[in-house]
Parts: C-alpha cells; structure tokens; sequence
C-alpha cells in the first residue's frame, strides 16, 4: 500500500467518516445479502465474529466491493485484517485513507 | 530447498534441525493437536510427530464442543500453536519462534533423514458425522505418501524440478494438508509458508515465489482473484479444489494467469482420488487403483490409497474405465467453503439448545450463481429464546460458514402428522417468514 494521501480522503472524525460509514453498510447488507437493514448496523459493532456474525467468506466479498467501489485493496499483511474489520467505523477509516476513486 | 517465506528459501537442514528442536516440546502424548497458521511450522509439528510416533490430529473446526470432544478422544492430546493466545483448552505448546525457525541460510552439519514407516499412523481427520460427535479418520503414512505420489503424477509436476506450491488454503484442511503440505515434502517441491487471503496477498505472494510455482486454491478465493480485475503473476500451474468450477470460469482463470488449471476431487475421508482439466473435460479421471462402485443410489469408493471402502456424498455418474461425471451433492449434505457437514447433523445440534423445542435447517436459494456462496438458514421455535442466543449458543457447536442466515423464530414447524417435515413447507414457511420480517 503507498502513502499517497488521496485528493478525496476525508479528514479523520469528520461527518465524512459517519457517511462513508453508512454508505459501507449498505454495500455490506447488499453484496452479503443480510437480513439486518444498513441502518441497524452500528459504527463500532463488531462486523467479525461474534457481533455481525461475518466469517471470512464474507470478508473477501466484502474486500471486492471496497476495491471496485473505492479502488482499495485490501492487504493481510499491510494492517490486521482484524484491526480494518473490528468496526464499520474503522474499516470506513482505512477506505478512507486509502481510497482512490 | 523445502520452503520458502517470503520468497526467501529455507534449506532441508533447517527444517531437519527445527524438527530435532520442536520433538522433545511435545512431550510424552501420543496425539497433537497442530493448529500452527504458518505451513512451514506446521510441517514442523507434521514431522516432529512422525518422528515421535505422534498422531497428528486435524478436525474441520475448532469449536469449543468439539475440543471437548477431542479430548475424550485423546486424552493425552496437545495443543501446537504458533500464535500469541489460544482459546483451544488443551494443554499448550507453542512453536518455539525465537529458536532461529526457517532461518534462511545457515546449513548445519548434514543429518540423517528420519525413516518412517509406511504402516504408521500418521494422522488422523475428522467428518462431522451425522450426530454429535466428530468421526476419526485414520491416515497412514504409507498411503498418504502413495496418494502424493499420484498426485504429482496427475498434476503433471516434472520430477526432478522443484516447484514452489503458493496455497490459499490451511494446511490443517485435507485438501490443504496434502497439495500444500505432504505433496511439496513428499516429492521434492516447496511449500510456500504463507498463507495469502485477499487477492492483492495471492499476487504478491505467487510473484515473490520463484517459478516453476503452483497456486493451490479455492473457486471462492479464484472468483475473487477474476473480480479484483488485479493482474496475476505468471503461474505454471493452478490447482482448485472443495466445489466444482464451471467451464467458463476455468476458461477465464487460464486466460487471465496464462496459465493451465486443473481441479482435484476428493473428500476429508479417501483423500484426493480424481484429477480433470476442466477446459478441456468435464470427466473426472480416477487415480490409479481407487475404484468407485454404485451401490443402489450411492456411490462408493475403494481400494488404492484410499483407506476404507467410503460413501462419497456426491450424485456420480460412473462412466466407462476410470472417468466419471459430478451431478451434485446429495440432499443432505452440507458443503460450504470446503468445509462438510449436513443437514441432520446441524439439526441435531440445534435442537441440543437448551430452549429450543423444534428446529431445521434448510439449503439456502441455489439459483444465485455458481459462483456465489450458497449458505444455510434454519427455522426455529423457541419460546423465550431470541435469535442472537440461538446464534451464540450454535456458535460454540458449529463451525460459524454453516451459523443460520437467515434464522428465523416461527411458533410451529410444518410437520406431518407423522412428524416428518417437507423440505417445500420448510422452504415456503421461511419465505414467507423472510417476506413478512421488516428487514430492508
């Protein structure tokens, strides 16, 4: 991943996140076909595990929409797959660092 | 050369010597448990344990119930581990990663390669059986070795050449234990240690191994390799294995990694036993000696490496010789991700919940796409319980691919006045159910 700081990143804990946030939910109930509506997700839910219930499976779907979406691609090794899916808010951070579209 | 990390190679001598290292940790038992995430530490605890006359043991999942029932199956089991904490309450052994592990360079003084014998039980794998409790497997070394030797056959691998084996998959998974693990050792090829996720990972991990160099994967982790619209490295050979791949994506994988794709069938209890090219043949070609025989509406296979005569839970069609065709699964079984269960079996265990006083599972809408993941959802009455309880409480029973989606609280199952319960009404009762639930 470069450090390139994109001309659309946001500044971190402005309003943009919480849009950004609530723009990722709803990819995530699209792409995975969830029963629980976008809005009902919380920003600091866990999405892994034992808050959203979300398996790896559903973490490399989810990678495709982020890299078509925002032009990310996700890494393993460049953060913690764990760290970037403890919460929509911060999965919402690392688009927003890292995006390029 | 044995492995590579990063890219970087890790000669034969250190893996003899980190074996010599990790045996005497493992203590007195006879069974380990090897939950190591990194392929060259667990082909370390692989070895340490053959040398040791330990049994490997590899379960599908790692669920708190079924290391309880591990347990009762072996006692004297531990735990090898390769990571910070563990949840697995099992004695703990953890991989010694300050003792200069897969260290490149540095060959010591030569060793003698330990001889096992082929009679030997090497590990042992588990199915979900039909209720309750995990089924034991056993795996003797000899046949496994006998199975790899086919299978560098039938991959078309040159002997002689070395090539590095780039997997998706855990090594603790069959498919992933043999073409990633006991293939590359037993023939001569590398494993490549890590085990890449997302796409962007799978490139850059197959363009730091040196070629010739071999990806062993998934069509779920393949479909998202096509998706991510990344370029793939030149690779000489793709291997796909835990559901069939459709002609039209087998043709787009060997265009985009110009590459030669071929797909494994097999399954946990007989191992690989069949190879096709999927461009060129829908046929499956039999390894040699393995036979499968139609018994009434079942399929069965034996003989060869394959260690008991085996009901395979797929609808074949067994053609002249040594080909057959693929025409799904059986009813009951459940496979999502390469991971097997089935429906009586979640069943069973939805209905051991405290609270729950009926309760099914059923097969989620198969018309989404081949390439999608198809899940489960389960009906369940459970006055007093609700869905989030259900779901932690399966949780600690099932492996989380095959948790519920949807799960649904209803006040009766459809039953017959036998009791019995029709897959249609089952199916009809969720619609319905999904329709009427306020979500989106």
């Amino acid at each position: 991943m470069t450090d390139n700081v994109s001309p659309l990143r946001l500044p971190a804990g402005s309003a943009g996140i919480a849009a950004l946030s609530r723009e990722l939910a709803g990819l995530i109930v699209t792409a995975l076909n969830l029963e629980v509506p976008a809005a009902d997700i919380g920003p600091d839910q866990p999405l892994y595990g034992e808050g959203l219930g979300l398996d790896s499976i559903d973490i490399l779907e989810i990678a495709l929409v982020v890299s078509k979406q925002y032009g990310v691609q996700l890494r393993a090794d460049s953060e913690d797959n764990e760290r970037i899916f403890a919460s929509l808010r911060h999965l919402a951070e690392y688009v927003n660092a890292h995006r390029t579209k | 050369m044995l492995a590579y990390r990063a890219g970087k190679p890790v000669l034969a001598s250190q893996f003899l010597a980190d074996v010599t290292r990790l045996g005497p940790l493992l203590g007195d038992g006879g069974h380990v448990l090897n939950v190591c995430a990194d392929r060259y530490r667990f082909a370390v605890g692989l070895a340490a344990g053959l040398v040791g006359g330990k049994v490997s043991l590899l379960p599908s999942t790692r669920t708190p119930a079924v290391i309880a029932h591990l347990k009762g199956f072996a006692p004297d089991a531990v735990c090898l581990t390769d990571e910070d904490d563990s949840d697995v309450e099992l004695p703990l052994v953890r991989f010694p990663d300050d003792a200069r592990v897969a260290r490149p360079g540095k060959a010591s003084a030569s060793m003698s390669v330990p001889q096992i014998d082929a009679g030997q039980r090497a590990a042992f794998v588990f199915t979900s059986g039909s209720t309750g409790a995990p089924v034991p497997h056993e795996k003797t070394f000899g046949r496994l070795r006998g199975c790899m030797r086919l299978e560098r056959e039938r991959l078309g691998l040159t002997p002689g050449i070395s090539y590095a084996i780039v997997a998706t998959v855990p090594p603790q998974h069959m498919y992933g234990f043999e073409a990633s693990v006991l293939l590359p050792l037993s023939s001569g090829n590398a494993l490549c240690t890590e085990r890449p996720f997302y796409p962007a990972d799978v490139c850059a991990v197959l363009a730091a191994a040196p070629r010739p160099r071999v990806l062993v994967t998934t069509p779920i982790h393949l479909r998202a390799l096509l998706a991510s619209g990344l370029a793939i490295p030149d690779t000489d050979l793709i291997v796909s294995a835990t559901a069939p791949l459709s002609a039209q994506l087998a043709r787009e994988i060997e265009r985009r990694g110009a590459t030669r794709l071929l797909e494994i069938y097999g399954s946990t209890e007989t191992g690989s036993i069949a190879v096709r090219r999927t461009t060129e043949s829908e046929e499956w070609r039999l390894f040699p000696g393995v036979t499968l025989e139609p018994r009434a509406e079942e399929t069965w296979a034996h003989g060869g490496h394959v260690e008991q005569a085996t009901r395979l839970c797929d609808v074949i069609e067994v053609l002249g010789g040594d080909r057959f065709l693929l025409h799904g699964r059986v009813a009951d079984l459940v496979n999502i991700a390469g991971k097997r269960s089935s429906l009586g079996y979640l069943n069973h265990q939805l209905n051991s919940i405290p609270g729950v006083v009926d309760g099914a599972f059923f097969h989620g809408d198969a018309d989404t796409g081949e390439a999608t993941v198809t899940r489960v959802g389960a009906c369940v009455v459970a006055p007093g319980l609700d869905a989030a309880a259900i779901a932690a409480e399966l949780r600690r029973r099932i492996d989380p691919v095959f948790l519920p989606r949807p799960l649904l609280l209803v006040p009766s199952l459809p039953r017959t006045s036998t009791g019995k319960l029709p897959e249609e009404a089952l199916r009809s009762l969720a619609a319905a159910e999904q329709k009427s639930s306020p979500a989106r």
